[in-house]
């Protein structure tokens, strides 16, 4: 009985642990932010890896996403006879809500995963300690860049993902139903709110952007340096990104459209 | 470090279609075209009753758009809610004795405000009040005096 | 004045002591041999110098300067002028060999592209590898990978390099080039070299110095030929590659025969 209250214990306190050096590290690498502007070559080549790599598989599950919506949305809609909203209602869900939570979790297995292997690889290869002994410091001149280029990626990825999502719902909801294409257009234009939805949504995804890539880094430069202990970095970093972008939805959901 | 053109090009693009993605949310999905327009003139109408109105609800005449509600307050003499209304500047021909209603936009639809036109030569300018005003069918209203003219009539 | 002076070092890894008590001097122009059996604590030294870790007690001085209580810009500082070599190498593996030895150049100074590829060009030469400046990191042999690695710690001209295991799984003729490069980098670029090894042969061939590692004290210094006429056995073992000394062949526990004829049987 005592065992378990200790262990119980000793994983609280290895939880919170981690949490500080994960806040630590969040702060060298923030302190490392301005001078990347000098050299913003180094972003580049990171946006690149992070953001150009993952356009492939948003684009085609925005696709997807979005002609699911229209499916099922008219199915549904089509009860009440106001399948002419169909447009709002495949707009409103990508814009508010899809967008940002899918496209984040997709950014999390393809981009944060492979940020996690990647940096944990170059710790148990020695590379950071390496970088170190050279008098270059890693969390700068690796971290610093990785983390801009996934807090840049992520609200643009999140907007593709929107805005194929919507061509996705009207071509399933123009072209395969028949639903009337100036209803569909003029109806989403009328009840979607630039500032409410779009910016709103806009700004959940880079909050996800922001943590995600902050857990990715933080997984990679805190592995075990094992080929071990990466993979289980790796897992952790997709598992750990997945809590963190539905539980901070859930937050951001109340702060901005709980009743104002 | 120096790096290859084509990592510059793809970079480049995926930023541009990012930015597209944004701008065609905003001007094709949502009502961002609205707020090119923001420069208008506020008037003031007091209802009896709004119903479900909102701020940023639609206000309308003869069906076209021609301003959004900019704020609800209730005025703390008359128990009334105070509704200010931003209209468009294109639209600064709508005569001083304008009706103000609340409708609903189909059975179940959000609710606006309707203007309808009246006769006098002057125009509404910013601050003025609309003074004609006709306030949001409440659903249990119109049911409670229906029965109870059914019940009279019986 | 040594060029490191380590007094007083204690360093624990959870309960364990790795250092408990050590006092090194390194002098400068001279090769210093770190040597001891494997899991002593000798990489950990490397690191500790480099300030990649802290002392739990003591103070290993630089130049003159006390690594563990500098700002983390002086720290750096100080780095420029060390260099280390890793036992993998540490090359960075998403770049040439070429784009490897110009890394600290191009990230410490901004000379222009033609002297940086002068520089490295000239680095290569002495390792012998200008030629497979075109390489990846990965497509390296172990031992390559360790030359474009001290190509690359020197690079800057350092003060002094730091060699992790050099020989550790070389072939012979790897070998060979390792021990006669950082002896020849020593003499030719007025470093001071300190070797961490336990291959007893090589390092003793170029060592000026050997300080022996066990038990996290120094338990025996001196040049290697002091070394090798040493009376105490525990140092004629380890000199020597003996299996059996006072360091026992068997696993310390019950007696052989004991163990046969009362042990339990388990399962």
């Amino acid at each position: 009985m005592i065992d378990t209250i200790r262990s119980l214990g000793r994983w609280g306190l290895g939880v919170f642990e981690r949490l500080g050096r994960g806040h630590l590290l969040l702060l060298e690498i923030l302190r490392g932010v301005p001078e990347l502007f000098l050299r913003f070559s180094l972003v580049i080549q990171q946006l690149s890896s992070v953001g150009v790599h993952s356009v492939l598989i948003i684009l085609i599950s925005g696709l997807f996403v979005g002609m699911v919506l229209g499916l099922q949305g008219y199915n549904t809609l089509v009860d009440f006879g106001a399948e002419e909203s169909l447009g709002v209602l495949v707009a409103l869900s990508l814009v508010r809500e899809l967008g940002p939570v899918v496209s984040a979790l997709l950014f999390a297995g393809r981009a944060g995963s492979a940020l996690t292997a990647e940096i944990g690889l170059m710790k148990s290869t020695e590379q950071l300690s390496g970088m170190e002994m050279m008098a270059v410091d890693p969390v700068r001149r690796v971290l610093a860049p990785r983390f801009l280029a996934g807090f840049i990626s992520m609200p643009l990825l999140a907007a593709i993902f929107s805005a194929v999502g919507i061509f996705g719902g009207f071509l399933v909801g123009h072209g395969l139903l028949g639903v009337d294409d100036g209803a569909f257009w003029s109806q989403m234009q009328a009840k979607t709110d630039w500032y409410e939805d779009v910016l709103n949504g806009v700004i959940k995804s880079i909050v996800f952007g922001f943590v995600v890539t902050w857990i990715a880094l933080f997984e990679g430069y805190d592995a075990t340096p094992t080929s071990e202990g990466v993979g289980r970095a790796t897992t952790r970093t997709v598992v750990h990104s997945a809590f963190a972008i539905l539980g901070l939805d859930f937050v951001l959901t109340a702060l901005m459209f709980g009743d104002v | 470090m120096r790096q290859s053109k084509s990592t510059e090009i793809t970079v480049g693009m995926f930023v541009a279609a990012g930015l597209v993605a944004l701008f065609v949310l905003a001007m094709k999905v949502s009502n961002f075209t609205d707020f090119t327009d923001e420069t208008g003139y506020q008037v003031v109408a007091e209802f009896e009753n709004i119903g479900g109105l909102k701020v940023r609800s639609p206000v309308t005449m003869a069906g076209v758009r021609v301003g959004r509600v900019a704020a609800i307050d209730l005025s703390p003499t008359t128990y009334n809610a105070h509704v200010t209304l931003n209209l468009y500047g294109s639209f600064d021909t709508i005569p001083t004795d304008t009706a103000a209603s609340i409708y609903t936009a189909g059975l179940l639809g959000e609710q606006y405000i309707g203007l309808e036109a009246g006769a006098e030569e002057e125009f509404l300018k910013d601050g003025d009040v609309i003074e004609l005003t006709q306030p949001a069918l409440v659903l249990e209203q119109v049911i409670g005096q229906f029965l109870f003219s059914k019940a009279e009539g019986e | 004045m040594p060029l490191v002076k380590i007094r007083d070092l204690h360093f624990y890894r959870g309960n364990r002591a790795i250092f408990d008590g050590v006092n090194i001097d390194i002098h400068r122009g001279k090769i210093t041999a770190i040597m001891g059996p494997s899991g002593t604590g000798k990489t950990t030294l490397l690191r500790l110098i480099g300030g990649q870790l802290h002392p739990d007690k003591g103070t290993i001085e630089v130049d003159g300067q006390n690594v563990h209580t500098l700002s983390h810009s002086e720290l750096y500082e100080l780095r420029k002028r060390m260099g280390m070599l890793f036992q993998s190498g540490a090359l960075l593996t998403d770049i040439n060999v070429f784009d490897n030895v110009a890394f600290p150049i191009r990230e410490h100074t901004k000379l222009p592209e033609t002297m940086v590829r002068d520089l490295v060009l000239m680095k290569l030469q002495s390792v012998g590898l200008r030629c497979a400046r075109n390489l990846m990191a990965s497509e390296l042999s172990g031992g390559m990978a360790r030359r474009v690695a001290l190509a690359r710690a020197v690079t800057l001209d350092p003060m002094m390099i730091m060699y992790d295991e050099p020989f550790t799984g070389q072939d012979p003729i790897s070998m060979g080039t390792l021990v006669n490069l950082i002896h020849r980098m020593n003499d030719a670029m007025g470093l001071t070299s300190v070797i961490v090894s336990h291959d007893v042969a090589e390092t003793a061939e170029i060592a000026d110095y050997i300080y022996l590692l066990s038990g996290g004290k120094v338990i025996e210094k001196g040049s290697p030929v002091q070394l090798k006429r040493s009376s105490s056995q525990w140092v004629q073992q380890f000199m020597q590659g003996l299996p059996d000394g006072p360091v026992p062949f068997h696993y310390p526990g019950t007696d052989f025969s004991d163990d046969l004829l009362n042990g339990e049987v388990s399962a």
